[in-house]
């Protein structure tokens, strides 16, 4: 079909191509190697200079050092500038694993069982619920976070892992039975019914049969929720508010913003932090999260 | 199999009598134990004292377990009941829980903030449209829309143009090359807006003429002999520099769906008109582009969508200043900031009634595809 003749258009395809990729690649690739380079050099001198003039380059973890550390580490005197021993965001990397994690985890379960249900199992107003969740998918969280806040301050649950949970997988939720509920619905009849036949529970099959079945589609899901919980700032800002102790890595990375504002060195380091658990899961499972995309990429 | 003995059958009914007691208990005792001990796990880990990473450990076990734990004690509850309760109640655990929170955390907010639009400041007093009226003539909101429509048109378009570009193009190279050149465009979707801000401030960065410019944008401009400018301040421009950081995120969204759009088409659809003479131009415009119109428009609205509620980025980057306003950051301000929650309720309502058409378009997408649902 493809003809293996390199002709003129052809190269010019390739060219464009690679153009373009440079072109999305250079901002991060600045922002890399500035967190590599010791702050004056930073803020001297453009961070391209490394690759015109090899030679001189000098890198230093120490970047990375300052951000993390929470003022208790002695060998960083006379590195550390004032006002910057206590960014600490170790502690915000605690704090976004401490939310992701169980802010991706609870909606899968609950999905599931929801797609289950609304796949397998026959009750009044089946059809109308799922419509229900369908159209809901696209009502902007900007409608919920008010009412939902109110809530949480009566029922003293404001700032609480388990407030920021909550919101999250409610507003996850609607996607997160979408798309289970296609594929869910898609699993062969008779390989369920014989499971009933068998005289095994609806609880039984979804745990033995449906979940295993599933687990691209949850892999698939897991990481767009995963993705979008881990890169979310307005829910946190509203709901974890802003008691530094419990701030994710992209609130503490907005207060950066604020507090450094034109000292590179620590702003390229710091988000350069933000962004190493995604681009790992995006690199390791990119096939998933492509997956995931296609499956349904309205999201609240 | 019991005897039918008088004796025998009244110790099966003693037995049975303190076996239903005996079950009677379980059935009350697990559900109280299990509710006690997830709240004494809330209370813990409400008072943290514990290392932050001990810490971390406790609630992610505790959220996650207690979840599955509650679902195990409905089934073991379910199980303990009669056949007739057990099916109606079935439905009720698999799809009740999520259901509960769909309403808790978006159906009853729709119809509260709704309301609450047509309350005052601290929601005491019905002032009729008020809020509305504010939200719609307001100047900042003026400017928030005219950005908004701006964020639209060029973000949106951009965002489509380019993704569908890059994946017809790449589409005619060898696959591992457009895999990798596929991962480039797609990488900046697994970044959060916030880091992609910090990512282009540093880009725009600006120091004063004769500093050396760290900045690539303005350090390119002073090798050509420009002026450096503040990129972020320069009205109304800077709009332009703030949607270029959404079309960077987004670009890699629309090209792999339409990548994959364009996978779907018949190789044989694509021969035939080679055949016919037509050259790569006509095949792209002419069989192409027309065989994925509803992936185009598709992928158009769910980009339309993100764009509307475009926040992070001018969060971090303007604050909303400079003439960047926009109708999400406005919002957060008149809520989070000047506790105006009539007029943050009337913006969030005027944010979803501009959402609803996309809206409906998807659902009517969802209708066409879920025939299989009856």
């Amino acid at each position: 079909m493809k003809t293996k003749r390199l002709s003129v258009s052809k190269i010019l395809v390739y060219t464009v191509l690679i153009l373009i990729a440079s072109l999305w690649t250079v901002p991060t690739l600045g922002l890399l190697v500035s967190s590599f380079r010791p702050g004056e050099d930073v803020t001297n001198s453009g961070w391209w200079t490394v690759f015109q003039n090899p030679a001189k380059a000098k890198l230093t973890l120490n970047n990375y050092r300052i951000v993390l550390s929470n003022g208790q580490d002695p060998s960083l005197e006379g590195v550390i500038k004032s006002g910057e021993q206590n960014i600490n965001l170790s502690s915000a990397v605690l704090n976004s694993l401490t939310v992701t994690i169980p802010a991706t985890v609870i909606p899968i379960l609950l999905a599931a069982f929801a797609a289950y249900g609304f796949a397998w199992i026959r009750f009044p107003g089946r059809k109308y619920f799922f419509l229900i969740v369908v159209a809901i998918q696209v009502v902007p969280l900007q409608i919920a976070l008010i009412p939902i806040l109110r809530d949480y301050i009566q029922l003293k649950l404001n700032g609480t892992w388990l407030a920021i949970w909550l919101a999250h997988t409610g507003f996850g939720l609607p996607l997160a039975i979408y798309i289970l509920y296609n594929y869910i619905n898609s699993v062969p009849r008779d390989i369920l019914e014989s499971a009933f036949m068998d005289g095994a529970s609806h609880f039984t099959t979804f745990r033995v049969l449906v979940l295993p079945l599933s687990v691209p589609v949850l892999a698939s899901f897991g990481i767009l929720q995963f993705l979008w919980v881990w890169n979310d700032l307005l829910v946190a800002l509203v709901f974890l508010g802003a008691k530094p102790e419990v701030a994710v890595l992209t609130q503490r990375l907005v207060s950066m913003v604020g507090t450094y504002g034109d000292r590179w060195y620590l702003l390229t380091a710091g988000a350069f932090i933000s962004m190493i658990l995604p681009l790992f899961v995006f690199f390791s499972l990119q096939r998933y999260l492509v997956r995931g995309l296609l499956a349904g990429s309205v999201k609240g | 199999m019991e005897k039918s003995g008088e004796k025998d059958y009244s110790v099966g009914v003693a037995q049975r009598a303190s076996a239903n007691l005996g079950r009677a208990l379980v059935f009350l005792l697990v559900p109280v134990v299990t509710f006690v001990a997830l709240w004494q796990g809330f209370l813990f880990l409400r008072e943290n004292t514990a290392p932050q990473w001990i810490q971390m450990i406790m609630a992610i076990v505790w959220g996650v377990g207690g979840v599955a734990a509650l679902f195990l004690v409905a089934d073991f509850l379910l199980e303990q009941l009669p056949t007739r309760w057990k099916t109606h109640l079935t439905p009720v655990i698999f799809v009740g829980p999520a259901l509960a929170i769909l309403g808790w955390f978006l159906v009853m907010p729709v119809v509260r903030t709704l309301y609450m639009s047509f309350l005052d400041a601290s929601s005491k007093k019905f002032v009729g449209l008020d809020n509305f009226a504010y939200a719609l003539t307001n100047s900042s909101m003026l400017e928030a829309f005219r950005n908004n429509v701006l964020w639209l048109v060029v973000g949106t378009g951009f965002s489509v143009g380019f993704g569908l570009s890059i994946a017809l193009l790449a589409d005619r190279t060898h696959p591992r090359f457009e895999a990798i050149i596929e991962s480039l465009i797609f990488l900046p979707l697994a970044i959060s807006m916030v880091g992609a801000s910090v990512i282009w401030r540093f880009v725009y960065a600006f120091q004063p003429a004769g500093a050396s410019q760290v900045g690539v944008l303005n350090a390119i401009v002073t090798t050509f002999g420009g002026e450096p400018q503040a990129w972020l301040m320069l009205k109304p421009l800077n709009n332009l520099f703030l949607i270029i950081v959404l079309i960077w995120l987004q670009t890699g969204l629309a090209m792999v769906i339409l990548s994959s759009a364009i996978k779907g088409i018949p190789a044989e659809l694509l021969e035939a008109a080679r055949m016919d003479g037509a050259n790569e131009w006509q095949v792209v415009w002419n069989i192409a582009i027309p065989y994925i119109r509803s992936t185009i428009v598709g992928t158009s609205t769910v980009i339309l969508i993100l764009t509307l509620k475009v926040f992070d980025t001018v969060f971090t980057m303007t604050g909303g200043n400079y003439g960047t306003q926009v109708i999400a950051n406005q919002f957060y301000v008149e809520m989070f900031r000047s506790f105006q929650y009539g007029r943050g309720a009337a913006i969030a309502v005027v944010l979803l009634i501009a959402i609803v058409p996309a809206a409906w378009y998807n659902l009517r997408q969802f209708g066409q595809q879920s025939e299989a649902f009856r």
